[in-house]
């Protein structure tokens, strides 16, 4: 879960912060001021130590290993051997990792709006104060609690496979395609469904954006004769757009790192498939298999830091696209 | 606004005529809400019908209930599974989700401190460095910190995945802490400076027990969170009797999956009853914390 719109006013409370609250009518003796200063810096630097350990030893310095076996052979049992873009060539010819990607996009990209989608036509229905609203509220976020797990990996590999409550039903309408989880072509759409359910999450915080638009401009607009259409569109949209836009680059970034509910609903018996016919391989499923299964921890390597470069390309895209369409309150 | 207008004349009959326009709204807000809540429910209700199915009636049949119930799925989780009892898998989870919490809760609140309530040189680089962390996807440390604990012979054992909660890389509980602790009163820690407190003393006596809604936010996410974890474990663990739930699971699906498929069902809900405990106990800890923290602190 990140928190990526509550970044800039936060880094502004920080500079706020900075700035001193009390400036002291006269400035104390320096040297006094620098020992504070560094005593104070002292303790900061061992209040945070767990978490300076944990960035150089997890995060930094992982990320550098991992840009350098990039660029190496390397298999685990022999030390890593530079083979230069070897491995980013390979990648590209290889129509699997092609179809991976493809998989990957495929579900970002119908995926994610239909869950938004979701979140937000269930927030505006919630957004009304009515009895049970609490209720509703919380029994809608129960499956983002729970809709990663294995369990539920399996009851959907369950209820979307032939014969099932879903395949019945759509043979009531005619529709006889068997079962979705069985299906190369369509088992990524009850993977889609399965991140569609769960909307809670990003329906709490479109909730909680809803909350602080101001009534006057309802009722003001009200009078002015604009319908509810024209409310939504020229007040709701306006007012939530620093919502909509944390949800959208949230769910995005989360969409392309889908990995346990692919590996389970299509993963069979052993195997490294993931899917039928690598119908559910999505980019991060067959990273694992290069990496963890046939032991090509470059191979994997160069896959991962595409896959930061792809986020991080979408990320940027995102915060760029901000200042057309999100507005944020002055000074709020 | 026209219903407030009518709300103000006393007139009995006015009342009414508002309710009734109001009735068609309300009632079909209620068909709505049913409607999303029957899709939300219908899995779990199913897996909670289905664990009283014949194996053979799991997907096929249609009822949500079964009309003969059987516990025979139950019992046949008494063997367990390829032969390690159920219950080494829930000790295992459990004692990875308690120690992850424990150490989210420390090394968290620590740097959230830090950062919140210390003015030090550097601080807004590495703050801005710690945000940046939580965007960062995963996998990119997947295969180095695999490469790390290897060499460090920390295969097959908890480590690996109960190091990062120690030393806070959870960024996002970091930074939940963080907003929660700026707006704590200032005049709190200020008073106590001048009385002479250290930092430490300040951290213990005041924050953190103001910070109450924040840590027990934070240590609900990470129980379930480390409940839920299926990748860390099954790419550090591979004895089946240090497995997790979520591993135990899994190996229930390739081995025994086909065979005894009530009992693979059985056995996913009790996988989550834990979760399912959490979350109806804590349920406003956490969509508060998920508000809260997704928009303004």
């Amino acid at each position: 879960m990140g928190t990526a719109v509550t970044h800039a006013p936060a880094m502004e409370d920080l500079t706020k912060d900075s700035k001193p609250r009390h400036r002291p009518a006269k400035p104390p003796r320096p040297a006094a001021l620098k020992r504070r200063g560094r005593r104070e810096s002292l303790a900061g630097y061992l209040f945070m130590s767990p978490w300076i350990a944990g960035f150089l030893l997890l995060t930094a310095g992982p990320m550098v290993a991992s840009l350098y076996f990039a660029f190496t052979d390397y298999n685990l049992f022999d030390s890593p051997k530079w083979i230069g873009l070897d491995n980013f060539s390979e990648m590209f010819a290889d129509e699997r990792w092609r179809h991976s990607v493809r998989v990957t996009l495929w579900y970002v990209v119908v995926g994610t709006p239909l869950k938004l989608l979701a979140a937000l036509g269930v927030a505006l229905l919630l957004a009304q104060k009515r009895r049970g609203q609490a209720f509703y509220r919380a029994a809608f976020y129960a499956p983002s609690l729970i809709g990663a797990s294995v369990s539920i990996a399996i009851v959907w590999k369950a209820i979307f496979s032939d014969d099932a409550i879903v395949d019945r039903t759509q043979k009531t309408f005619g529709i006889d395609v068997g079962g979705w989880t069985g299906d190369p072509d369509l088992i990524i759409y009850s993977l889609v469904a399965l991140t569609v359910w769960q909307f809670g999450a990003p329906m709490v915080i479109f909730l909680a954006g809803l909350k602080q638009v101001p009534r006057e401009l309802y009722e003001a607009a009200e009078v002015d004769g604009a319908g509810p259409w024209r409310r939504f569109w020229n007040i709701t949209l306006p007012m939530i757009s620093p919502v909509l836009f944390f949800n959208v680059l949230l769910e995005t970034i989360h969409s392309f790192q889908i990995f346990s509910s692919a590996y389970i609903v299509g993963g069979g018996a052993g195997g490294n498939a993931c899917g039928p016919a690598d119908g559910s391989m999505v980019y991060t499923c067959y990273l694992y298999v290069q990496g963890f299964e046939n032991s090509r921890m470059g191979l994997a390597s160069a896959m991962a830091w595409l896959l930061l470069v792809a986020v991080a390309l979408v990320t940027a895209v995102l915060f760029w696209s901000q200042r057309r369409w999100v507005h944020y309150e002055e000074g709020a | 606004m026209s219903a407030q207008a009518t709300e103000m004349t006393p007139a009995p009959s006015a009342r009414t005529s508002a309710f009734r326009r109001r009735l068609p709204g309300s009632v079909a807000w209620h068909i709505g809400s049913l409607l999303v809540l029957a899709v939300i429910l219908y899995p779990v209700i199913w897996v909670v019908g289905g664990s009283f199915k014949k194996s053979e009636d799991v997907v096929g049949s249609l009822d949500l209930f079964p009309g003969d119930p059987v516990i025979a799925n139950y019992t046949s989780l008494a063997d367990g599974i390829a032969d390690i009892p159920i219950s080494t898998f829930f000790v295992n989870s459990l004692t990875l989700a308690v120690g992850s919490v424990i150490g989210i809760l420390v090394s968290c609140s620590l740097t959230a401190y830090a950062f919140a309530k210390i003015r030090f040189a550097g601080r807004n680089l590495l703050f801005t460095l710690m945000i940046g962390t939580l965007l960062l996807p995963y996998h990119v440390l997947l295969i180095p910190q695999y490469v790390l604990f290897r060499n460090m012979e920390m295969i097959n054992t908890y480590t690996p995945l109960l190091l990062p909660k120690y030393l806070a890389t959870e960024a996002f509980f970091v930074f939940l802490m963080v907003q929660f602790m700026r707006n704590l009163p200032k005049e709190l820690d200020e008073a106590a400076r001048l009385d002479g407190c250290g930092h430490l003393r300040i951290y213990w006596s005041i924050v953190l027990p103001l910070c109450r809604p924040a840590l027990i936010t934070s240590a609900i996410f990470t129980f379930i969170n480390s409940w839920n974890d299926f990748m860390g474990p099954l790419i550090y663990i591979n004895e089946p009797d240090k497995y997790t739930v979520s591993l135990g699971l899994k190996m229930f699906v390739d081995q025994e999956g086909v065979a005894n498929y009530g009992g693979m069902i059985a056995m996913s809900l009790v996988a989550l009853l834990p979760v399912l405990a959490f979350f109806l106990a804590f349920q406003r800890y956490l969509i508060d914390g998920m508000a809260t923290s997704g928009l303004k602190g």
